[in-house]
């Protein structure tokens, strides 16, 4: 009985190795960490929809190569700490071809020596600009830098013939790197910056700073933080009478700012990805096609508004499966494709990669909005 | 000139917050001896239940006001019954653990409750800005001012007037001494409780339309209206009224003449000279241990 018994498993596990063995061939095992919970889920969880989305997609038409995708998926929790632990498992235990994400620019940093030195391509879907730079051979990003950010508001600036503007950062991560850009660049478009002023994310009131500011005499303000602060700002300035230009960042480029801000939004200008005005877009653009397609295929599955978010993970995962085709799972070739991509065109903007680009955007990635009757209206 | 005058006004809109948020607290400690650490966590229901009572449910406001205060008294009633009085040793660095905890409860149920994202509220009165001497004042600040104002005299009218209060204010002296008196002192904490924690819901009301109110939006003021409280000297009510004020003008100087991003670095290190020349708060009295 008990012979019989081991014979049985014996040939089982026989009949099964191979088979194994051609499961782990016919596959090809992408990563992907995500900040799908806590504080950063607005970024994450529209980005693994979109993941999940987009390999069942890919599978349905035939896979890669005939090669189907499979994916893994861990939540980072928005945790530096815990993206590593993420990596590692990816590394090591799953045995990724390449991983998509992190979500945010701390968790991405935390972990961009475990892929460099495992040499498995990352492809971020974060903002920071030091992600990228200086170029990692194997780390590349699809979510625009703020750097793109300042210049979109900048040049708008420029045309508007404004020569001076006051700063209002908020001290965090994001508006650190924001004021960073604000101040190198403003010289390069001959904006002078009088005065620089920040305010904590959770401040209730930004009427000092304003009036700061304002004693200056700037000819605009510009505001850089992620929400709420940035629409107390916008409140504050329509309570002082302020009636000079007030710019906002990317960080505000959502329907919740309008709403945060009521009235006192009105008037406010700001850069943001095409995704949030795609039915304004002329028809001639060249994102209009494959934003609209995005948009209908994430409303069809979950029954939600697309966001800019969930576009970064949209266009990393086009752009791996484009280099994963023909690669025979080969890391090397991947990277090599890539870094090699030319005119590729995603949600987010047009993807030009090279050895000294691993971002291959430009600031026409951004379009800028002034917010009239609470809505988005495009203006050059 | 002008600009200082708005650096004080918008120092005494932030400071009547505080305020208001210090006055529920020190409000506790003087009926119960207990330090509230989930004040703030109340002040985030009262914001929360007015977005939804007001702008979600279209209720009236004031009806909105009533039932997002008589939340807040209730879950602090709650809050009370079954995790203070529960407390197998009710030393006061147990409670305060508790309270800790209870704060770090509220905040994930709030957030289960109305999601992540921030809401704004309309202001109670459509007035425009009022301009004095050059400098903007938001018709709002006058509600929270007032409602400083009223609550703290209301409190203290009721402490030093009424029966209940003065039996309350004796649990707080010597529960035991109280207790064979005849004073129900569970009743008095499980009241001081709901009081308290209704000021924190109202402090929540009131300061809705300035700010956006959110989930994590308790934790902050909660350690603010701490400070407050603490520069007033805990347990005396207008020392909690003044305490606010005062660091919401430190805040707002702070801002305005030295630097923005030293603001709450400038507070703090007022808030540490005054507690080091003065340990007891700026209105404690020196000889007496309170009142």
């Amino acid at each position: 009985m008990t012979k019989r018994a081991i014979a049985l498993l014996t040939a089982a596990v026989l009949c099964l190795l191979p088979a194994s063995g051609l499961m782990a061939k016919s596959v090809y095992k992408i990563g992907g960490i995500f900040s799908s919970t806590g504080r950063a889920s607005f970024l994450g969880d529209p980005e693994k929809k979109t993941m999940e989305m987009m390999v069942e997609q890919i599978n349905a038409a035939g896979g890669i190569d005939g090669v189907m995708l499979e994916a893994v998926i861990y939540d980072s929790e928005g945790d530096p700490g815990k993206a590593v632990s993420a990596v590692n498992k990816l590394l090591y235990k799953d045995k990724v071809l390449a991983i998509v994400g992190p979500s945010t620019t701390p968790t991405t940093l935390a972990i961009v020596n475990f892929v460099e030195r495992a040499q498995v391509p990352l492809i971020s879907c974060a903002a920071g600009v030091k992600i990228t730079s200086p170029v990692k051979p194997w780390v590349f990003k699809t979510a625009q830098s703020d750097l793109l950010a300042v210049a979109a508001v900048y040049q708008h600036m420029k045309n508007q013939g404004i020569e001076t503007i006051g700063v209002l950062t908020v001290s965090n991560s994001f508006g650190e790197s924001g004021k960073h850009q604000l101040l190198n660049q403003a010289k390069d478009f001959g904006l002078e910056v009088v005065q620089a002023e920040s305010f904590g994310a959770k401040d209730t009131d930004m009427t000092a700073q304003l009036t700061k500011i304002k004693s200056q005499g700037p000819d605009a303000i510009v505001c850089w933080g992620t929400n709420p602060g940035p629409a107390v700002v916008a409140k504050n300035a329509k309570q002082l009478k302020i009636d000079i230009p007030l710019y906002q960042s990317h960080g505000v480029a959502s329907p919740k700012f309008i709403e945060l801000a009521g009235d006192a939004a009105e008037g406010t200008i700001l850069p943001t990805g095409k995704i949030l005005v795609t039915d304004l877009l002329d028809d001639s653009d060249a994102q209009k096609n494959i934003l609209q397609s995005y948009e209908a295929d994430f409303k069809a599955k979950y029954n939600s508004n697309v966001s800019g978010f969930g576009g970064y993970a949209y266009d990393a995962m086009n752009l791996l499966a484009a280099a994963l085709k023909g690669s025979g799972g080969d890391k090397t070739k991947i990277r090599d494709t890539l870094e090699a991509t030319r005119n590729h065109t995603g949600v987010t903007g047009e993807f030009n990669f090279s050895a000294q680009d691993h971002n291959g955007l430009s600031p026409q990635a951004f379009v800028m909005v002034e917010i009239q009757n609470s809505t988005w209206k495009l203006i050059h | 000139m002008q600009e200082l005058t708005q650096y004080l006004f918008s120092g005494i809109t932030t400071g009547a917050i505080y305020a208001v948020i210090a006055v529920g607290l020190s409000m506790l400690y003087a009926s119960t001896e207990l330090i509230n650490f989930a004040h703030g966590e109340f002040v985030m229901v009262g914001a929360m239940a007015l977005v939804t009572l007001w702008v979600h449910l279209g209720l009236p406001l004031p009806v909105a006001i009533l039932g997002a205060i008589a939340l807040g008294c209730t879950i602090g009633l709650l809050f009370e019954r079954f995790a203070i009085r529960t407390a197998r040793s009710p030393q006061p660095i147990v409670l305060i653990i508790i309270t800790v905890g209870a704060s770090i409860f509220l905040r994930g149920l709030g957030m289960i409750t109305w999601g992540k994202d921030p809401f704004g509220v309309p202001s109670f009165s459509s007035h425009d800005s009022i301009e004095i001497l050059g400098a903007a004042l938001v018709a709002q600040s006058f509600w929270i001012v007032g409602a400083a104002i009223l609550l703290a005299g209301g409190i203290h009218f009721f402490l030093k007037q009424t029966l209940t209060g003065k039996a309350m204010v004796a649990c707080a002296v010597n529960r035991k001494a109280a207790w064979l008196t005849g004073i129900p002192s569970e009743t008095m904490a499980v009241l001081a409780f709901a009081i308290s924690t209704g000021c924190g819901a109202v402090a929540g009301i009131f300061i809705a339309p300035i700010t956006m109110s959110s989930y994590d939006m308790g934790t902050i003021l909660g350690l603010k209206g701490f400070c407050a409280a603490m520069i007033g000297g805990i347990g005396s009510l207008w020392g909690a009224f003044a305490g606010g004020i005062l660091l919401g003008v430190l805040e707002s100087m702070g801002a305005g003449l030295i630097s923005s991003g030293l603001k709450d670095a400038i507070a703090f290190i007022l808030l540490l000279l005054i507690l080091y020349i003065r340990p007891g708060g700026l209105f404690a009295a020196k000889e007496a241990k309170r009142f």
